[in-house]
This record gives C-alpha cells, structure tokens and sequence, in this order.
C-alpha cells in the first residue's frame, strides 16, 4: 500500500496507529460479562448430564431447594409450560433449551437452580439429584448416516434417516469424467477433527426484566446482538417479549472466534428465570461447560480426489465429505449455505471440473459446524485443495511450489468466475508466492533438507497459497435466519467537530474502536482520536448481523466510508455557503475544503460542523450526521501464501516449526499494527489445530479434551516466531478497497503446516497425516519405519 | 461452613474480610472487594488470567483460598499504575500491542512485571518460559514478547 493520505495527526488508514481501547484494558478497567453487577442479582448454574444418550426418569430437587439461598429449579417441564422449551437455531434446526426427558450429548443442560450467591447455586448443582436409564449412543457419524441406524431426531415428525442437510455445488457427472481422463489422480481421506474456539473468556450473560417496564435488558457474551434480539422477539413473542422492549448489550468480549454467534441454552433460561422471578439472573459458565458443551468446529471426514495433466496442469476436483453436527446443526450459516462457503476448495487454482458434497449427519454429541474463524467453512475447503495439491506434486515428484505456480488463476483472469459460481475479485497469487519464498529462502532449505536427510535427520518445508472468501454478503444470496447480511454504520459529528460512530457489529479483540476511527478520520480528517466508536448496544447501534466471517471491515467498515462520504457532501454545501461561492468551487483534501485557485480560502470540517449547527443555510437541514446500510456488491477474496519449515525429533516425534513466513493480501489495509496482529493471532490458532488441538470422543461418547489439562492451546514456548509480510491486491469493489483478514491465517496455517510435516516423512512413503499431527502419531510411523532413535 | 476473619493489604490498602473457608482468593478480590481487572479463565490454574502478586510472587488466585492470604501484600493489576504513572510492561503491551481482546492482559502484566523485578534482562527464551503459564488466544504471543522486551529497557 502507498504511503497514509492523512498525517499523524489526523491519523487515517495507514496509521498504526496505537489503539484506543488499551488503556482500559491494561488497567484492568475493561468490563467483560462477568464484571457487571446489578442491584438485587441472582446466579444461575446449570446441571449437566452425565450421559451422551439417556432417558431422564426423575430429576429430584429437594435436596437442593433446602438450600439455604437456592430460590429454584427450573426444568424442561417447567419451560414447557411457556412453550420454550425448544428453540430454532441459527441454521433453521431446532435445539432444546431443557430436556423433557432425553438427552442428547454429554454436558447437555438437563436444568437451573436460581441462588442468591455464586457459590450456593454450585452446591445446589452438586445437591439436584438426577434419575438416568441410559440409552444407546451414536457416535460415528458414517454409522449413522447407514441405512438401518437408528433414528435420533424423534422429535422430528417423519424424519426416516440422521441427514441433518445434503448439500452439493457443481457438475457431479462433468467433475467425474475429467477425473477419468486425468493421467495423474491422487485420492486422500482427510479428516479435520472437532476443535474449540477456548476463547479466553467463555460464555455468560446477565438478563434483566424490568417487571414495571415490561423491558428485557440482556448483557450477553454475542457477536450478533441485533440477531438475538431479533430471534428473541420472533420465538418468545408469545410470552409478551416484543422487540421494542428487549435490549442486548453486548458489553467488552473477551474473544469470540465464532463461539459467541450461537445462541446457547442458558442464555435462554437465564432470560426466562429473570422473567419469572422478575431479578437480575447472571450465568458464567465455566471453562470445562465451554469446551464440553458450546459448539464446536470443524469435524468434517472429506474424500478429496484432484486430477491432472502429465505436466501437472491440474484438471479436475471431487470431494465428497460427511460432516458430524452432533445432535442438532447449530451452525450459523447463511440460510443458502449449509455446508458453508466450501465451494471456494477450488482455492487459488484454475480448475475447470470440479464437485463438492457434504452430507451432515446427527450423532450423540454437542452441537457442531460452529463457523470458528474460517469465514464459513473455508479453513475445511482450503485443507482439503492445499492437502491434495502438495500429495499430486509428491505423486508427480515436482516441487510443489513450482506445481502451485503453474496452477495459480493468472492476474489477468480477474475477476475470475470459478467453476463452483464464485466471482472472485481480485488476486495476484505468484507474486505473493514468490515473495514468502524469497524471504524463508526457499531454495537454500531445499538444498539443507537434501542434505540434512542424507544424513538421516528430519526437516520438511511446507506451503500453503490459499484463497479466502469473506464479508458476507450480497442480499440476494446472503441471510441469516432471513435477515438479509447487509451492515451498518451511523456517524453524528458534533458542533465542535468531533465525531460518535456506531456500528451492527461488534468487536472481541479486532480494535474496532482504532480502526473505524481511522476510517473516518481518511474520509472527513476529523482526526482518529476525536471519533468515538460504539458497538453491541442495541437500543443504540444501528442494526447489522454482527462480528464473524471477516464482515467487519468488508460491511460495516464499508458503510462507514459511504455514512462519511454522505457527511462530506453536505459539509462541502456548508463550506460554499460560508465561503459563499459554488460547490464546483471547492477542492476537498482531508479535512479541509478550499477554493480552488484560491487555497487560502478555505474552511475546516470543523469549521462546517460549527455551521451545521450554528450558521446552516436557510432551507438546509441542520445537524451533521449520517448513516449508511451496506449491502455489498460481492464478498471478497483475500490471499496469501506461507511457508513453513518444520524439524522432527526422531526420538519424541515431536514436531518444531523452525520458521513459518506468512505473506498476505488483504487489500488496502486501515491499520497495519492490528492487521499484523489479526494475522499472529490467526496463525497461533492454525498452528493448535495442526499440531496439538483435538476434541474426541468414546464409544460411550464420553468427551476427551473437555478441559486446558486435555484441550492443549499452544503456549508461548510452542508458538514461533512468526513472520509476516504483505502484498496489496485492492478489492475493486469495496469503497476503500479492503478485503479483511481476521481469518486469512486461521484457513492458511494448517495446511502449510501438515504439508511441512508430510513433506519430511514423504521419502518414507508418507502421504498424508490428518490433523493434529501429535508427538505420538509421528513418533508411531517413525517406528513402523524403523528410523526412530 | 466456618467463617473466617482475614486482613489483606491489597494495592497498598489494608482490608478485612470475614470469609468462607473455601473461598478462592480470586473471588475475594472480584467479588468481595469489587476489582474486576484480575480475570477467571478456566477455574484449573492453565491459563493464568487469574494471576496476581501475593507478597511480591505471581500466583495464580483461582488456586489459591483466601484464608491462604490472610496478612498477605496482594497487588492485582489495578494497582500496577503509580500515582498516575503507567508500568512499564503496561505501556510497552500498549506500544507493541501486546494485546487483542485483552482478557488474558492482566495476568500477563501480573507475570512479566514480576519477571523484570528478578530478571532485568531477559532473554527471548526466558520471557517465553516466563509467560508459559499464562495462555493468550490472541496475539500469538509475538508482540507480547516484544512488549515485554520494551518494558525492560525502558525499566533498566
């Protein structure tokens, strides 16, 4: 990107410039969830089943209720009477808020005690005693999508068979005969195990109903908090919550990742126990309730098939995958989108065939398909291409950088329309390439690796050029539960010129409050550090889906440009009535308009701000502010290509990245520090998944990885020194030419970082390695092999 | 359950309470004396958002009963600011951004600012060793180094 339009002091894009929202952060002044406190407040805490499938046969609460302190048990039952005690979820299932009598997954919400204090709603969990005959568990979703298996939805009248959705893009038949007629065809099983987004903070809410007022006041851990309040009207309506009386406050989050979109269980209970009971009802839960029972990500088993020429001219894709949900799919993908954007797994290669299908089975566990920081599926889509193009250039024994460059859509087919129906915007992917490997020094590993596996030792050098695709979306094909995924931005300048933004999203940790400021700052000059930014209330904000999928700065922060541009037109009408000559008249540079041919003549935004309020033109609307609702004209396609090399201990299996270089394109970029950040953070959450990160469970469906001592997120010691540097391909589209990028290194890392595993076993005869690839499973095939020490 | 009398000094004030045996220390602070900058993260002493300095040693409060404080020098990360100065390590973690959702902040600014009193010039190893116990899901940990490699400079 060129050098900042703006100077330091105005600060707009280009600036790093240092963030707004620290200081309250690192004085310990932020407000996450459980730091509020309400007059009168009671705690919630929830008893969990045991059982991955039972039948509840008595749910005995005396004991409890003798409790000092405890006020209440509430149960399925006892929502029943309200109609509320199933749910829709954000993927148009249905969800139960509290059992009737079955259970469905270990960690299932089976009821709510209500307690004056914190630690007495604990004993009173311990001291609820329930009855369970259990019941035969599914666990393997092949199992359960064969004929014969028993039926687990019940609840769904008609449902013959466990297919949660089929969902499929492209030409089956056109995708299959090119795979036939390929010279060369690798075929790989690749499964992508169910992991959790463990954000820092988990998950809690405070709800609060103001019996006088008929007022629902909800602080919630959300990224979409226009979308709860939405949902909460259309499915509790019936109890008399209207929409005008129900406010969410999404308060400071401490990460969300795409774990905070759903809406779980006990938000809802608390919100009907505070209603009942007409009190403050707060609900935390606990780390080991997270990682147990908040939705999961990923679990998808694909059979990834890629065809090509002799000379590796890759030809044809097919990919078929059985993707578990557990019991219900309480993803959050667009309506049209069940299975995501996985579409996009022809990834950055010219491919003129290709097919892709998922089947979603139900099984006895949580609720899966959670979109964790991969837009919507797209970490999946970009695993299975990356995967499949490094095992074609291993089968071809061609470098698979070389492979990649002879495949890559060339600059000159932007925008490039895909076989599977996406209109990319723009890329430029060999130059991204050739950079990261210019940097790790691409050429130079090779030789050492030759070197080093004379000698018996073990380095591999893995890439990754991925394709995103994110910032839903276009109305005409992108909604949520219906509500279409425009967002929104409303800009009021004050008299004295400065400025309050508000916005449909909502940050947990992106900087939203720098990074807006400094889009308005580029368009009005009001410097960054006069504009004041909110989000998450909405009784406040003006409505948008919220924070996930990299949408912000493709939605929100588009809107934000246009609501400016809008003040910018009217500010320049000021600025020729107080100047007193035409518009036409007038030349804009950031913050001032002035005379052209007479620059001295000239009057500040400030000095327009004042007018608006102090000096409008008779016939003029007085005030200055705008909003804007963006319904973008395409979703956008962020790239990038990272190395990595990889050391193996052949006595532990334990894998070392040595050197990992990230080179991304996001496009024209608003704060260069925090995009460095996003893309650290996102390859901290690749490398987890890759190497350590994995939910499983038994037979039984008992859950292994349900707490920090088996659910192992990378520390300081595992985690590289990353490396990262950028290319800029603008979007043609976006109004400032941005793309986003939160998620860019979740999808890239993974990938670059199997192959780099796979590329030092593959003179072992080593093809493929599912993720994560653990000390143990290396350690495994080194012995097989014969060459552990 | 058995109440106990316990006297703390926290952030230089000395206060008293009368306790629950099992009350956690983390809770003392967060609940009893309303200072909500020192975090629960996890409840099993893994991710140290919890960590706090009892008689000058971070500890991790969600591990530690409160009895167990009793007579103690606690500081949380409220009182890391000295008459209106910023620590050191809470401006390089603003200067290097050091932190993203900042949940996990002030239990990495309770362990680095312990590590500069003990170790004035620490290696990159040894800050990542130092910080080993306290996870963040945001930064990957690379600017934090940094934040804290400023910190010690600027303190020495």
């Amino acid at each position: 990107m060129s050098e900042p339009r703006t100077d330091a002091k105005i600060c707009g894009m280009g600036h790093s410039m240092k963030r707004k929202e620290d200081p309250r952060f690192i004085r310990g002044q932020g407000r996450y969830i459980d730091d509020h406190v309400l007059p009168g407040m009671l705690y919630m805490d929830i008893v969990r089943s045991p059982h991955a499938h039972a039948r509840i046969k008595k749910i005995d609460t005396s004991k409890a209720l003798k409790i000092p302190g405890v006020l209440a048990v509430i149960d399925g039952p006892t929502l029943a009477k309200y109609n509320l005690h199933w749910m829709p979820t954000l993927s148009s299932d249905t969800q139960m808020v509290l059992p009737i009598d079955e259970v469905m997954y270990q960690a299932q919400e089976v009821c709510a005690v209500i307690a004056t204090e914190r630690y007495i709603a604990a004993d009173a969990v311990d001291a609820v005693e329930v009855d369970y005959e259990p019941l035969p568990v599914m666990v393997d979703p092949h199992k359960s999508l064969a004929p014969g298996a028993a039926i687990l939805r019940k609840d769904k009248k008609d449902k013959k068979d466990n297919l949660a959705f089929h969902w499929e893009a492209g030409d089956k038949a056109d995708a299959e005969r090119a795979l036939a007629a390929s010279d060369v065809k690798v075929s790989e099983d690749i499964y992508l195990p169910r992991i959790h987004v463990a954000s820092m903070e988990t998950c809690g809410c405070i709800a609060d109903f103001d019996t006088a007022q008929g007022k629902l006041t909800v602080y919630m851990t959300t990224q979409a908090p226009h979308a709860v309040r939405t949902v909460l009207a259309l499915v509790a309506g019936h109890v008399g919550l209207s929409e005008e009386k129900i406010r969410i406050v999404s308060p400071d989050i401490g990460g969300g990742f795409g774990g905070k979109v759903p809406v779980y269980p006990g938000y809802v209970v608390a919100i009907a126990a505070s209603v009942v009971i007409g009190k403050p009802v707060k609900w935390i839960e606990d780390r080991m309730e997270n990682l147990q029972a908040d939705s999961f990500a990923r679990d998808y088993h694909m059979k990834v098939e890629l065809g090509a020429k002799k000379d590796g001219t890759m030809t044809s894709l097919k990919i078929r995958t059985v993707a578990d949900h557990g019991y219900t799919n309480a993803s959050a993908n667009p309506s049209k989108f069940p299975a995501g954007l996985f579409s996009i797994c022809t990834g950055s290669y010219d491919l003129k065939h290709a097919f892709c299908e998922v089947d979603a089975a139900y099984t006895h566990k949580p609720p899966g398909g959670v979109a964790y920081r991969c837009s919507f599926r797209v970490t999946e889509a970009a695993h299975a291409i990356e995967r499949a193009t490094d095992a074609l250039a291993q089968k071809l024994n061609m470098d698979p950088a070389e492979l990649r460059m002879k495949n890559f859509i060339k600059p000159e087919q932007f925008p490039y329309k895909s076989v599977l129906g996406w209109e990319y915007d723009s890329g430029n992917y060999g130059v991204a390439l050739k950079k990261a490997m210019d940097i790790i020094g691409y050429d130079a590993l090779r030789r050492e690796q030759a070197e080093k596996r004379k000698k018996g030792e073990l380095m591999g050098i893995g890439i990754s050029s991925f394709t995103e695709v994110v910032g839903a979306g276009p109305s005409r094909d992108f909604d949520i539960l219906g509500i279409k995924m425009f967002d929104s931005a409303e800009i009021r300048v004050h008299p004295t010129g400065k400025a309050i933004a508000r916005f449909g999203t909502k940050s947990q940790g992106q900087g939203h409050e720098t990074t807006y400021a400094q889009i308005v700052a580029e368009e009005l000059g009001i410097p960054a550090a006069h504009v004041q930014v909110e989000e998450g209330d909405t009784d406040t904000a003006p409505y948008g889906l919220g924070t996930y999928a990299s949408r912000s700065t493709p939605t929100s922060g588009a809107a934000c440009a246009l609501a400016a541009r809008k003040i910018r037109d009217k500010a320049r009408k000021l600025a020729a009535h107080l100047l007193e000559v035409s518009e036409n008249d007038l030349e804009w540079e950031p913050g001032k308009f002035s005379v052209k041919g007479a620059p001295q003549k000239s009057k500040t935004i400030q000095e327009c701000a004042f007018a608006a309020y102090t000096n409008h033109p008779q016939g003029m609307e007085a005030g200055l502010e705008a909003v804007h609702y963006y319904d973008p004209p395409n979703l956008t396609f962020p790239f990038g290509s990272y190395i990595c090399v990889v050391d193996i201990d052949r006595g532990t299996g334990d894998v070392k990245v040595r050197r990992f270089v990230a080179v991304d394109d996001c496009g024209n970029i608003i704060n260069p520090m925090i995009v460095d950040g996003q893309i650290h953070g996102g390859l901290t959450q690749g490398i987890g998944p890759a190497l350590y990160e994995e939910i499983s469970y038994d037979d039984e469906g008992n859950i292994s990885g349900g707490s920090f001592l088996d659910y192992y997120v990378p520390t300081s010691l595992e985690t590289p020194k990353w490396e990262t540097d950028k290319t800029t391909t603008p979007s043609p589209h976006h109004p400032f030419g941005a793309k986003g990028v939160g998620e860019s290194a979740t999808v890239g890392a993974p990938p670059a970082i199997a192959n780099a595993v796979v590329d030092a076993l593959r003179h072992l005869g080593v093809t493929h390695l599912d993720i994560p690839i653990t000390p143990e499973k290396v350690w495994t095939i080194l012995k097989n092999k014969g060459v552990a020490e | 359950m058995a109440m106990h009398k316990i006297s703390v000094t926290i952030n230089g004030a000395v206060r008293e309470a009368e306790v629950e045996s099992r009350l956690l220390l983390v809770h003392l602070i967060r609940e009893v004396f309303r200072m909500t900058g020192t975090h629960v993260g996890c409840d099993t002493s893994h991710c140290g958002a919890c960590t706090v300095h009892l008689d000058g040693e971070p500890v991790k409060s969600c591990t530690v009963l409160a009895v167990q404080a009793d007579g103690a020098k606690i500081t949380t990360v409220e009182g890391l600011e000295q008459g209106g100065k910023l620590h050191a390590v809470q401006e390089g973690f603003t200067e290097k951004h050091g932190l993203q959702c900042g949940f996990c902040t002030p239990g990495m600014l309770m362990t680095t600012s312990a590590l500069l009193v003990r170790n004035k010039n620490p290696s990159e190893q040894e800050i990542r060793e130092a910080i080993c116990g306290n996870l963040c899901r945001c930064t990957g940990y690379v600017n934090i180094v940094k934040a804290v490699q400023y910190a010690a400079e600027k303190m020495r």
